[in-house]
């Protein structure tokens, strides 16, 4: 099974408010809350560091959750960002980068 | 914000003095100015098509089925091109401002507004939640500022509520003040009158739902994104549960 790799887009503006993430696509004003775990792998999504290791690293140490429901959950997570353009996923790192974690 | 509307028309100048009470005025340099066209209704004139706003080298190009306008920010000019009616002109009115507010950190809102005690409250929600309805029931120390359209501007320390000609179903323009916002009250019909917390998701969601944006513009949807986190952040968010009578007024402090 190949590499996963994830990259925040830059067409987003996020801000973390009253403890949660919020995120919304400028190009389609999709709005979303995440989760603290979503918010983990969000801040983690640097476009280099294999999704993999996201979820092995600031997942599973973080939130002692097992690591197949852990990868199962943020694949569903990242499918649903990046169908919304939201998240960029590549089989390969980024050379671009990636878009704002939280707005100014 | 000044706003010189320019047209041949006596009776239509008529018409917009008459709909623009209390918002009128003779201050000489206006900060945009219109040239408003008026043409014979026609098929072109009077088609179903929706709102489209779009920029393009430099001039905002307004259209929807019974106008075409075209507004220069730089310059400060723009053109209408509409039959002889109110509505149009009051369409384009209120894309200009979403326009202009966007970039000053401020919005148009779904919700009726008001001022007590030198506070003003926003009541906020969809045709039908209540917004026509609560305005009504004010009493007699509320000065109402819009029962349709709220105008919400940020200002050094917050943000303040002003008044609106844009009227609802009431058909009364508000009344042309503005004082800082209290709080925002999301309105719903219910069996008893009651005040609610709402999360700051939710908030900012009922927010982004109820302001008013016609753009296809990435840079101001995200100015209105941060514009929306802020007000929450600021102003209490409240969902408001109300009876259609005059008590509900008793919570409003």
């Amino acid at each position: 099974m190949s590499e996963k790799y994830i990259a925040r887009s830059s067409q987003i503006a996020a801000r973390m408010l009253g403890g949660e993430m919020m995120v919304m696509s400028s190009v389609d004003s999709t709005f979303f809350t995440l989760n603290e775990v979503a918010t983990v792998i969000w801040q983690a999504a640097d476009g280099h560091t294999p999704l993999a290791e996201i979820v092995a690293r600031n997942v599973c140490d973080e939130f002692e959750v097992d690591i197949d429901i852990a990868r199962r959950d943020a694949e569903q997570f990242v499918n649903e960002l990046s169908h919304h353009g939201i998240l960029l996923v590549s089989d390969c790192p980024f050379d671009i980068s990636p878009g704002p974690v939280e707005a100014a | 914000m000044p706003i010189l509307f320019r047209t041949r028309d006596s009776s239509f100048r008529e018409l917009l003095e008459n709909r623009y009470t209390g918002f009128m005025s003779s201050l000489p340099n206006p900060k945009f100015e219109f040239e408003v066209e008026l043409v014979t209704p026609s098929a072109e004139t009077e088609s179903e098509e929706d709102a489209q706003v779009e920029m393009q080298d430099g001039l905002w190009h307004l259209r929807r089925g019974d106008f075409r306008a075209q507004w220069d920010p730089r310059a400060g000019r723009g053109r209408i091109r509409q039959s002889a009616n109110p509505y149009s002109i009051d369409s384009v009115l209120r894309i200009v401002h979403t326009l202009i507010l966007a970039r000053e950190g401020g919005f148009l809102l779904h919700a009726a507004s008001a001022i007590r005690d030198d506070q003003a409250f926003l009541f906020s929600g969809i045709s039908g939640a209540g917004k026509t309805t609560i305005s009504r029931l004010a009493p007699f120390d509320v000065i109402l500022l819009t029962d349709e359209v709220s105008y919400v501007r940020r200002e050094a320390k917050g943000y303040h509520a002003c008044g609106t000609p844009f009227a609802g179903e009431l058909a009364r323009v508000g009344t042309n003040c503005s004082a800082p916002v209290a709080t925002l009250f999301l309105l719903e019909k219910g069996s008893e009158n009651k005040i609610e917390v709402v999360s700051t998701a939710e908030a900012v969601r009922c927010l982004l739902r109820n302001i008013l944006f016609f753009a296809e513009d990435a840079e101001l949807v995200e100015m209105i994104f941060r514009s929306t986190c802020d007000f929450v952040d600021r102003v209490p968010v409240r969902r408001l549960t109300f009876v259609p009578d005059a008590r509900v007024w008793d919570l409003i402090r």
